[in-house]
């Protein structure tokens, strides 16, 4: 049964889809970053064999929410700029389906990134990264940091110093993502069976912060 | 109009609890300087713990008022709940910037290092630079009634790095940090026995920074704000005349 309430997540995120079918820049512009990203990495942290099996859950994850801050701060500039965001306050729709909507466009864009991230290391280092248990933790993790950087990014466009202060607002908020889908991740790669408490764990966060964040959503954006 | 700022005198209250707390602050400076035994492993930079865990549950009390300030914030539109918030974070960051000075000072000759990549320490640092985050995002937004909702907003989600801190060291199981009260962890570098000396000066120094110290210094720093926001007043009027 199709509600209101889905029709409007529908509605944005169909919207925010075809923006970026037709103009392609999103997606082009954080995939060429994630690329660049794990290649600096790999110069930088000069990876080895051994040091790679430490290092490389790290470099996902860093490189996934980097890239997810290039896209959070343009979606909703975007919205913001363009007086969208007024319209879409002004219609008659639950605040909560509006950020669930843009929440659903932000984790496709960085969730496609994360798909091309994962194949793209393996062939580079040399690890099996195409596993069923990593691709299900990635796109948790994913979810989670972008339901939390839908909320803020709604928040720092509309102040001042907006593209700084979206990594300084987001990336302490979003340390419990990466610290339990850093550790879930090195657990698959190295076949350790502790990967399990740790997927709880990051599923357990993103469901706290998903609650918090479609409570507060219509705090940030009324007038 | 002068008289505006300067018949607002220190409630009789806020002067006890003034009082109170230096009392306090130097009760259990003296418990912990004098009437605890020194420790036999440690020697005296031991000492430091009177004020290192103390600081942290300060800090916490100070956060967890933000997270209540911001709640009251949001439900009332109010904006006396928006200066206990800010309130909130500004002494808790200072307890905290305590906490993490005192844990350094003391892991320098424990530890043999000023610091060093644990998990706690570093879930700590985070929480400093989540409530730096905040001043500086609070500093950004001009209009008030947007800044009060943000920023009540902002200190909810904060406080998971609070909750971050105080439990890193029952989930992450290899942390050096000791835990005093419970098992200490496998790994833990420089545990000591919470031994009746140790309580003795230990539980009236935690009561104090747990609740009398954050909760003055916090009105403090509500009266200040207020008197700021009635300092513009005056100031806009007496362009305006």
């Amino acid at each position: 049964m199709k509600t209101a309430y889905i029709e409007t997540v529908l509605a944005i995120a169909s919207k925010d889809l075809r923006v970026e079918l037709r103009s392609r820049e999103l997606l082009s512009m954080t995939a060429i970053f994630a690329l660049l990203s794990i290649l600096v990495f790999s110069f930088a942290l000069e990876l080895d064999r051994t040091a790679r099996e430490e290092a490389v859950s790290g470099v996902l994850w860093v490189t996934l929410i980097f890239a997810s801050l290039l896209g959070l701060n343009r979606s909703l500039a975007q919205e913001y700029d363009q007086g969208n965001l007024d319209a879409l306050l002004l219609a008659p729709v639950s605040r909560s389906a509006i950020f669930v909507g843009k929440l659903a466009g932000n984790a496709l864009f960085t969730g496609l990134v994360g798909f091309l991230l994962l194949p793209l290391m393996t062939a580079l280092y040399g690890m099996n990264m195409l596993d069923g248990r990593l691709i299900l933790t990635t796109l948790t993790g994913i979810f989670g940091f972008c339901a939390i950087g839908t909320l803020l990014a709604t928040m720092t466009v509309q102040t001042r110093a907006r593209e700084a202060l979206l990594p300084i607002a987001m990336l302490p908020i979003a340390l419990p993502f990466l610290l339990t889908a850093v550790r879930a991740t090195k657990g698959i790669l190295t076949g350790a069976s502790e990967w399990q408490v740790w997927f709880q764990l990051l599923l357990g966060i993103t469901v706290i912060y998903l609650v918090l964040c479609l409570l507060l959503y219509k705090y940030v954006v009324e007038e | 109009m002068v008289q505006e700022l300067e018949s607002r005198s220190m409630p009789r209250l806020l002067r006890a609890l003034t009082i109170l707390t230096a009392l306090g602050f130097a009760g259990t400076l003296y418990l912990g300087l004098f009437a605890a035994g020194t420790d036999i492993q440690q020697g005296e930079v031991q000492r430091l713990f009177y004020i290192h865990m103390p600081s942290f549950f300060g800090a916490f009390t100070a956060f967890g008022l933000t997270v209540v300030g911001g709640i009251m914030a949001l439900a009332r539109g109010s904006e006396k709940w928006d200066k206990i918030a800010l309130a909130g974070v500004e002494v808790g960051l200072a307890f905290a910037l305590i906490n993490l000075l005192t844990g350094a000072i003391w892991a320098r000759p424990i530890w043999n290092t000023w610091w060093t990549w644990d998990p706690r320490l570093t879930s700590a640092a985070v929480m400093c630079l989540t409530y730096a985050a905040y001043l500086m995002l609070r500093a950004g937004i001009d209009d008030t009634a947007r800044r009060r909702s943000f920023m009540s907003v902002y200190g909810i989600f904060a406080f998971v790095t609070v909750l971050i801190t105080l439990f890193i060291i029952r989930i992450v199981p290899e942390t050096i940090h000791p835990v005093i009260v419970g098992a200490s962890p496998q790994n833990a570098q420089g545990s000591f026995e919470a031994t009746s000396g140790v309580i003795i000066a230990l539980v009236p120094s935690l009561l104090l920074w747990l609740t009398i110290m954050p909760i003055t210094l916090m009105w403090h720093r509500y009266r200040l704000e207020d008197r700021l926001e009635s300092l513009n007043r005056l100031k806009l009027k007496a362009l305006s005349d």
